[in-house]
């Protein structure tokens, strides 16, 4: 009798019905308090009015492949615009015939990249993977040898012009940056007061102005006769614009860095080359990862700046299908269209940041 | 703790000079850190130096390897004068080994690659050379064990002696150790001072900055007590602790040794 008493006593319970499941998530995250129901309550009502309309705005009335006036009378979004001028957009003035050459340059870049994007693969084949990439995506672009026509550099438009714009501009920049960093906390002060000097003085003014001030005094500064590439002004500002902010960045890291480990490299008769790269800069530089990648995200969008100085980066492109009579209107369109573009680049260099973060901190 | 090591472990008696300090002085700005220090040491000895916090012990045995530099005076370091010649200075920093306070093993490697950094970039060994050297080093200070770990992993006292098994990859010719136990919790200390002792016992030449009296009683040769920048009194352990011969002194012992 014992027994059976007991194993009433030892039936398991269960736990009331809404506090477990759906039912139960929903009561601790949305509505646990009285201020988070009623902030709960008005999200679902702006949620209510927005997502149908925009549902139906983007997808259900929407037209995707017809002409400008067939969109007006559909009245709902109208991503012709970007389907009809898609290798407008991407490719810019590149002949129409050639746009395979750049659309392989971009996909080699992108090859190149995920490979590196693993550190299991940094060996020596890929630095020659590099170079030779390099080599073909400029003969690509450029032509002139190997049959390929020749293609001026001012007609590189569109995705690849920003593509080279940063990876060029960001893989240079980095290392500058490391340098003026390590210039600034120089003892000589001749180094110093350089470095000083062009951080702050470029810290100082915007990118905007630096692409002027590259566009049109650079050539007043060359001798008769020699001419320098609008793109190149244009990858040199964006250089040197992004190394100082990257110098200032690492500078950080540098004083994060503890005295003790200085002090135990120089005592093994480590030189400064040795002691900076073996010992402080892995550990400074892997300190500043998120501000760095920060920065570096900020110059891939800033290339978008260059409409200035009249070359045609993807953003151009899309604003000169605007300006056609048949497409006018639909900006909204296009420039969602090339905000996803951006936003897929950006996030995943954050995404390889938060990974490359999560590997290098493993162990330590 | 015995006084075995001074009577038969260690037999050979001092070698030529090693360290010579010679009438140095030091001041951080206007402060006179160091005044008239005349220091020799010689190969196999091994020397303590204590006294009060801020009587610039670290500081001297800071500016052997040039950590610090000295504005008057001359320092010798295995026959090589220390001035601003960098080339002079990495060369005598490859014959002194430091053992610091806080450690200051490198976090972003593994117990063996902070073993082997020193002999790869510094002395041009080969790695797998580099490598053995430090897994015979690991063995001596018993962590062996630990040798693909990483420092954030391991206790005080372990990290310690892979510090120290650190600076004897390089095979120095004196070891200099900043106050090795003073950060160290109290059951840890112990193992440590082994690790010292056994090399006390294979003839290194040692100089300590440090607290523990212990240590100096059984394996000192010498000890130093050092007070608002200047040599006091120096003694052998008997002599010193038995027979103080300053004021200061006395006063120092007194307040350390109540502590024991």
């Amino acid at each position: 009798m014992v027994d059976s008493s007991q194993s009433i006593q030892a039936e398991q319970l269960k736990p009331p019905i809404t506090r477990i499941g759906v039912i139960g998530w929903l009561r601790a995250n949305l509505f646990n308090s009285v201020f988070n129901s009623f902030l709960t309550i008005v999200t679902l009502y702006f949620l209510w009015k927005i997502v149908p309309a925009f549902v139906r705005w983007a997808f259900i009335d929407s037209s995707w492949n017809t002409t400008g006036a067939a969109c007006r009378a559909a009245g709902g979004a109208c991503w012709s615009i970007v389907a009809k001028n898609f290798r407008f957009i991407i490719f810019g003035f590149f002949p129409y015939e050639s746009q395979w050459r750049p659309l392989v340059a971009m996909i080699l870049l992108f090859i190149l990249l995920l490979l590196s994007s693993n550190r299991r693969f940094w060996r020596k084949w890929l630095g020659y993977a590099w170079l030779i990439g390099l080599f073909a995506m400029g003969l690509l672009l450029k032509g002139g040898l190997f049959g390929l026509s020749s293609v001026d550099s001012t007609k590189w438009s569109g995705l690849p012009l920003t593509l080279l714009l940063s990876v060029f501009g960001l893989t240079a920049a980095y290392p500058l940056g490391v340098a003026l960093a390590l210039g600034r906390q120089s003892r000589m002060p001749a180094i110093k007061s350089l470095c000083v000097v062009y951080i702050e003085t470029i810290r100082g003014v915007p990118l905007i102005s630096l692409l002027f001030m590259s566009s049109v005094m650079f050539p007043l500064f060359l001798p008769e006769g020699i001419t320098i590439n609008n793109i190149l002004r244009a990858q040199v500002a964006i250089i040197l614009f992004t190394a100082a902010y990257i110098a200032e960045v690492v500078r950080g890291g540098l004083q994060a860095i503890g005295r003790g480990q200085y002090e135990a490299a120089e005592s093994m008769g480590l030189n400064y080359s040795q002691k900076m790269r073996l010992i402080i800069l892995p550990q400074a530089l892997k300190i500043v990862i998120p501000p760095t990648v920060g920065i570096l995200i900020s110059a891939f969008k800033d290339t978008s700046l260059v409409v200035i100085i009249g070359l045609y980066d993807l953003l151009k492109t899309t604003q000169s299908t605007l300006s056609d009579p048949r497409w006018m209107g639909f900006s909204i369109e296009a420039y969602i269209f090339i905000a996803l573009i951006y936003f897929a680049g950006c996030f995943s260099m954050s995404s390889y940041s938060r990974r490359l973060e999560r590997e290098l901190y493993r162990g330590n | 703790m015995n006084n075995e090591l001074q009577k038969n472990g260690d037999d050979r008696s001092p070698g030529e000079p090693i360290v010579e300090i010679t009438a140095m002085h030091k001041w951080f700005g206007d402060f006179h850190v160091l005044r008239d220090i005349n220091l020799t040491v010689h190969k196999g000895e091994r020397i303590i130096i204590c006294g009060p916090s801020g009587s610039g012990k670290s500081t001297l045995i800071r500016c052997i390897n040039r950590l610090e530099e000295h504005q008057k005076g001359r320092i010798i370091v295995d026959g090589i004068e220390l001035t601003n010649d960098l080339k002079n200075i990495e060369k005598i920093r490859e014959e002194v080994g430091m053992v610091f306070q806080h450690f200051n093993l490198f976090p972003h490697l593994s117990i063996l690659e902070n073993l082997t950094l020193g002999p790869v970039w510094v002395r041009k060994v080969p790695k797998a050379e580099a490598e053995e050297t430090a897994m015979y080093y690991l063995e001596k200070v018993h962590i062996a064990e630990q040798a693909l770990k990483y420092p954030g992993q391991l206790s005080g006292g372990q990290q310690q002696r892979v510090a120290i098994a650190r600076s004897l990859c390089m095979r120095p010719k004196v070891m200099l150790f900043d106050e090795p136990t003073s950060a160290l919790d109290p059951e840890m200390i112990k193992e440590v001072l082994d690790v010292m002792i056994d090399l006390a016992q294979e003839g290194m030449t040692m100089i300590v900055v440090s607290h523990e009296m212990g240590f100096a009683k059984s394996a000192a040769h010498r000890v130093l007590f050092m007070d608002e920048g200047e040599i006091v009194e120096e003694n052998i352990p008997v002599e010193f602790f038995e027979n103080p011969q300053h004021e200061r002194t006395k006063l120092f012992l007194s307040q350390i040794l109540h502590m024991e």
